[in-house]
């Protein structure tokens, strides 16, 4: 019954979301105010039943309703609770009915905050919403409905969900990666209603900021969380692999930065109004074309999702329909937007612009990386893999210029700048800088490395050059500057992590018996000897490592070997000695003979750095939310 | 840009004000907007529309698309020279003359490429069950992870070279791993394919290629 309720409540919701997309811009047309103001309540009910829905799918997997051919495939008696709720977006099914409610969830957002919106723009921007979430309603409810039931022959147990995906980074990291992909339908939507209308002013840019930069939270963190979910089950000890799905999150995290920055300038000076509309439709394609990537299995991905081409026909004929529409009405109306306000080459307005070019490249280049194959295999060319040395090589020399700029931007006046008192700012952050970084180098190793010794310099200067910012700015310094401080110091760390892990990483591919001691580093590690685990769903063994450095103790390390009963895969947990400085990393791999195994013992410097930052920059994006949101929607 | 003689010629313009717009209004609209676009300076607006236009065509086709091979420029050439240190061994070296006297199949192949994952069992079965010797050549890939990825998910390779930088699969012509070659006695490279290597094609292709050389 309770299934069957989930189902009626989607269909219930997609006929309030048509309702939502058609109503208020006929009103508009027609001039009949009740069809307007249907919008929010309209909205307020969409969610609802999204909501209603959700918690019958979740109550489905609880209860084990092996009815439920999506329970079935995802869930078992013996998941612990943790997991049974997060297999509900552990597969497609559920990960789409995610998308769809948090969408919602979006929407009602939108619906509630409007005091200070004109209701004919608070009404387009809903509209434009409910007609994103009729499409995905559909896709939902005639392609891949989560509720459908075997009723004839019900299961006993379930198939359980994937060992990989049985962690708590996986728990949180979808919602988060959701929650900024869809938080930017409400940018989109802000665009087009603006589009429609020809109204792009600066008020605009001041009610869509804070959506944007919220989405951008959500994503920063959804990816940080992504990587440090990888870093510690897939038992690879990488933070980051080019991988076509960490791709699909990264476009538009790129794009969606270059987006802050454009409605920064858009909001304060006016000027790049129709370059931030475009940006705008971008960033919610890229996440819609993201979507697609996953779901349709048009690449092949280490993220295992079940495909089937009709869904990814639907999707592609979805986002052709969104994305055409939104650069359609694009062509048509930029033209007749109004320029802005005067510039000079040397102005804060000209370095947000060198950072925008630089990160749209950057995000075209991994774009064209992630699609290349696909093009190739479109053009009859065969069927190929584009892999890290291209993403690396592309990608980091177009950071280095991004991170210069990013330390003299902050530092310039908006309009116009005399180029003697910029030199004069920048001149001991530079010098401090190459310093620093020359002699934390020289204290720690004889030979420097030029990547390191620009990656360290670069993270020095981005750092100096925002505490100087802030004390040119003298006390008390707005929300809004102190996020953009605590984000830029961000970056800084995640250069920092990044540079030192690629660097001075030591890895160690290792065959060996209990008793055996590997050095790695400055460490020994002891193979102490193996013991049975038993876990709710899984047995395994584990294996005890006693870590000492210059015979002193450190840490008694437990890596892991599970087999999941129910599917019977094996899967690693790796054993991790966290340190600000250093990471000690131990993955069992396969038994050999003699009682010996293969070992892969790793010694991973600053890692932690790269996650830290992730963290920063979210925290930052929520000071400068903070003070958007109260100026802006509260008062 | 001339906006304002645009707008001249068309008087108020039901574009630009938000008020409600009849239909007559709407097609002199439309109208006006087709004029626009033979100015030149506007065209740039269309240009994301343009390239998303493309890119649907390609994600269409990808839906429904297979493998396909390739004809290669070096077929029925000698391959060309080549000195590979191995990946187990750095004293020893894979070169032209291993490929000598017998038929031989050489796939280029790399960890961190997803698509060679997907094509190793069917490689492991072809070395199971023919006398037919694979070489590989390791493209742009970490010694240590190639050596411990064979190690556990098996190694069907008779020989395989290692090319860090990738230097020497620039030479033999490689667009992106996975591509396989087929070569005959003399060292000529009679086949090529680009992509995974399934059992149709070497069942169909490869086997009575192999057969006539």
């Amino acid at each position: 019954m309770i299934p069957e309720l989930g189902y009626f409540a989607l269909i219930l919701a997609l006929g309030m979301a048509l309702i939502q997309a058609i109503f208020p811009l006929l009103g508009i047309w027609r001039d009949k105010m009740s069809w307007i103001v249907l919008a929010k309540p309209v909205a307020l009910g969409q969610f609802l039943f999204l909501v209603l829905s959700f918690f019958c799918l979740i109550y489905a997997f609880v209860t084990d309703d092996f009815s439920v051919a999506y329970v079935a495939q995802n869930s078992n008696t013996q998941l612990p609770l943790l997991y049974k709720v997060a297999a509900v977006w552990g597969a497609h099914e559920g990960s789409v009915l995610l998308w769809v409610t948090i969408l919602g969830f979006w929407t009602a957002l939108v619906a509630v905050f409007s005091k200070k919106i004109p209701l004919q723009m608070h009404a387009r921007v809903l509209a434009v919403l409910g007609f994103i979430s009729s499409g995905f309603l559909l896709f939902l409810i005639t392609t891949s409905s989560p509720f459908r039931r075997l009723l004839l022959n019900t299961p006993a147990q379930g198939i359980d969900l994937n060992p990989l995906l049985q962690d708590p980074g996986l728990a949180s990291h979808p919602p988060m990666l959701y929650m900024g992909y869809v938080g930017f339908s409400v940018a989109f939507a802000f665009a087009i209603a603006a589009l429609l209308t020809n109204k792009v002013d600066a008020a605009w840019a001041r009610w869509m900021r804070p959506w944007t930069i919220a989405a951008w939270c959500f994503l920063t963190l959804g990816i940080t969380l992504g990587s440090w979910w990888a870093y510690r089950v897939l038992g690879w000890g990488g933070w980051w692999f080019w991988d076509p799905v960490e791709n699909a999150s990264f476009l538009p995290w790129l794009a969606g930065t270059a987006l802050i920055h454009s409605l920064l300038v858009t909001e304060k000076r006016g000027s790049f109004k129709s370059w931030t509309l475009l940006l705008a439709i971008c960033v919610f394609s890229l996440s819609l074309v993201g979507t697609f990537l996953v779901r349709s299995g048009v690449l092949v991905s280490v993220h295992a999702f079940a495909n089937d081409p009709a869904r990814g026909k639907f999707l592609l004929l979805f986002l052709a329909v969104v994305i055409g529409c939104g650069l359609l009405l694009y062509a048509l109306r930029a033209p007749f937007i109004k320029g802005g306000s005067y510039f000079s080459l040397l102005s804060r307005e000209t370095f947000l612009l060198a950072n925008n070019v630089l990160l749209i490249v950057a995000m075209t280049t991994i774009l064209l990386g992630t699609l290349y194959p696909l093009i190739i295999d479109a053009l009859g060319l065969g069927n190929i893999s584009v892999g890290p040395p291209y993403f690396n090589a592309v990608f980091v020399p177009l950071m280095i210029p991004l991170l210069f700029l990013m330390g003299v931007g902050p530092l310039c006046y908006w309009r116009e700048m005399n180029l003697k008192v910029l030199l004069m700012r920048l001149l001991y952050p530079a010098i401090i800088a190459v310093f620093l970084s020359l002699l934390l180098l020289l204290m720690t190793t004889d030979k420097i490395p030029v990547m390191v010794f620009i990656g360290l310099a670069l993270a020095c200067w981005v750092i100096l050059v925002t505490v100087k910012s802030m004390l040119l700015k003298g006390w008390p310094l707005s929300f809004n500057h102190i996020g953009m401080a605590l984000a830029h110091i961000g970056i800084a760390v995640c250069v920092i992590g990044i540079t030192m892990t690629s660097y001075y990483k030591l890895e160690r591919d290792v065959r060996m018996q209990p008793g055996d001691i590997t050095t790695v580093g400055a460490y020994d590690f002891k193979f102490m000897g193996l013991t049975n685990l038993q876990g709710p769903n899984y047995t395994g063994l584990i294996a005890d490592f006693q870590v000492t450095h210059k015979d002193q103790f450190v840490t008694l390390l437990h890596a892991q070997k599970r087999l999941y009963t129910a599917q019977q895969i094996p899967d690693t947990r790796a054993a991790i000695d966290a340190g600000i400085f250093r990471d000690l990393y131990v993955a069992l791999g396969d038994p050999l003979n003699n009682n010996a195994w293969a070992v892969r013992i790793y010694y991973k410097p600053f890692v932690r750095w790269i996650w830290w930052g992730g963290l920063l920059m979210v925290l930052g994006g929520i000071c400068a939310l903070k003070n958007s949101i109260s100026k802006r929607y509260i008062n | 840009m001339d906006v304002i003689n645009d707008r001249r010629e068309a008087g108020p313009s039901a574009l630009t004000s938000g008020k409600p717009v009849d239909n007559g209004k709407l097609f002199c609209s439309l109208l006006r907007t087709c004029n626009m676009y033979t100015n030149k300076s506007r065209l740039q607006f269309l240009a994301p529309l343009v390239i998303f236009i493309v890119l649907a065509v390609f994600l269409w086709r990808g839906l429904s698309l297979d493998p396909r091979q390739l004809p290669s420029p070096l077929i029925n050439k000698p391959v060309p020279t080549f000195k590979l240190i191995t990946l187990e061994d750095a004293q020893q070296n894979f070169s032209n003359k291993n490929l000598l006297g017998h038929v031989s199949l050489v796939n280029v192949w790399a960890t961190w490429c997803i698509t060679c994952q997907v094509e190793h069992p069917i490689l492991m079965d072809i070395a199971h069950a023919s006398p037919i010797p694979i070489y590989a050549i390791d493209y742009k890939d970490d010694r240590a992870t190639a050596l411990k990825w064979l190690q556990s998910h098996g190694n069907p390779y008779k020989m395989v070279g290692f090319d860090g930088d990738g230097k020497v699969s620039i030479n033999w012509g490689v667009y992106g791993t996975p591509e396989t070659f087929v070569v005959d006695k003399k060292g000529i490279i009679r086949y090529k394919l680009i992509g995974v290597l399934t059992p149709e094609v070497w069942q169909h292709e490869i086997l009575p290629l192999i057969d006539k050389l």
